[in-house]
């Protein structure tokens, strides 16, 4: 550690490396693909292993299932409405599950077991371009949604209900991906930096609270990043009368 | 070592921008599709053929509450009107059995009454009968006591 004057045994940080593979003339970031394979991974061996045998009385992981889809389901339906919520739902369940299984991974994993020539493996939700591309992914698709549901009748959402507010539409459209992927980005990173930091100062039980408070935080922004995905999709799809 | 907020670097920092971003989109979009396959759909479809299941029992039992409702009122009514028919036919038989007590005992007083008349009828004959002999007994002495006088003279 270069910034602190002292250096402890038990833990390190390290911020701002990372372990970079060389595709073509393309450099990527491996740690954040390593770890979220691994998740998909895990998530999609639950997703099979609980819809391998499914029954109309729910059984086991089955029932794990059935709740995330039910609260998937309810999240889209009133945020979106019940028109179209359909059509969202996959994405915005994807979008739940994967930050959700990204955030609590990089939590509960200890991926400092595991060394690395460069970087740390950690959340992928705490790497800026994990975060950045799903809220491009979010702007593309409420302006797919807009565009497909009313044509382009969804340019009258800028000038709704008066022209005046068209600037301020204009720069929503900027500010919506960016606070998107900053919240998610800052409050995972700052999660994973306050635990590493308490454990560096202090080894000792001090960390565990903030450790809940991180599995806390986590899965709140899950749920934020999905429910805002999903309040920008039905502000688009909206119509105005 | 890199510092902490390092903007726009060639090398590493925290706003490091490169291939994984589009890779990642890539990955989410390919994530989106395989679970719509894997989850979404087949776990949307178990829950939905089961709240269909759930409503059309739900409805069935309601029409099966509404049959025996109304099969209730209707034995009910039955029941009343049996319990009525079992008054009347109670009122009937005891009306039948005063009228035949009636009948019998004007049957009885009549032949009582009949038999008393015979009774009456045949001591009144025997009496006249005993009268005329008696009569005529003492006609017979009364003849014999005067012929005696008459043959003593």
């Amino acid at each position: 550690m270069g910034f602190l004057p002292f250096v402890f045994p038990l833990a390190e940080l390290e911020v701002g490396q990372h372990l970079y593979w060389q595709i073509g003339n393309f450099r990527i970031h491996g740690q954040v693909f390593m770890t979220s394979w691994l998740l998909i991974g895990a998530l999609l061996a639950l997703v099979v292993i609980g819809t391998k045998k499914m029954e109309r009385d729910p059984k086991g992981v089955q029932n794990l299932l059935e709740f995330l889809w039910d609260y998937i389901r309810d999240l889209a339906r009133t945020q979106i409405g019940e028109k179209v919520y359909r059509d969202w739902m996959p994405f915005i369940g994807t979008l739940f599950l994967f930050i959700f299984v990204s955030n609590w991974g990089g939590a509960l994993v200890p991926w400092k077991l595991i060394e690395l020539p460069s970087g740390e493996l950690g959340a992928p939700t705490a790497d800026i371009n994990t975060t950045v591309a799903l809220a491009l992914l979010v702007s593309l698709s409420y302006f797919y949604a807009g565009l497909s549901n009313k044509g382009l009748r969804y340019f009258e959402y800028y000038v709704h209900p008066t022209p005046i507010m068209l600037p301020f539409k204009i720069v929503e459209d900027f500010t919506k991906p960016l606070s998107l992927s900053f919240r998610l980005f800052g409050n995972i990173l700052a999660d994973e930096l306050v635990v590493a930091v308490l454990v560096f100062l202090v080894p000792l039980v001090l960390p565990v609270p903030v450790m809940f408070l991180g599995l806390f935080t986590s899965a709140i922004q899950a749920l934020i990043f999905a429910t805002l995905a999903a309040y920008y999709i039905g502000e688009a799809v909206e119509e105005h009368h | 070592m890199p510092t902490l907020f390092l903007f726009g670097a060639s090398e590493g920092g925290l706003f490091d921008f490169d291939a994984t971003l589009p890779l990642m989109a890539v990955q989410v979009v390919l994530l989106t599709f395989i679970l719509n396959a894997l989850f979404f759909k087949p776990v949307g479809r178990v829950v939905e053929e089961r709240e269909d299941y759930v409503n059309t029992s739900r409805a069935e039992a309601k029409k099966k509450i509404a049959e025996v409702e109304q099969l209730e009122t209707e034995l009910k009514d039955q029941l009343k009107e049996a319990r009525l028919e079992a008054q009347k036919v109670i009122l009937e038989a005891e009306q039948d059995s005063e009228n035949l007590y009636k009948e019998a005992l004007a049957l009885a007083n009549s032949e009582a009454n009949a038999s008393r008349e015979n009774a009456r009828r045949e001591i009144d004959l025997q009496r006249d009968e005993a009268l005329n002999q008696l009569k005529s007994e003492a006609d017979n002495l009364g003849d014999l006591i005067i012929e005696r006088l008459l043959a003593k003279k």
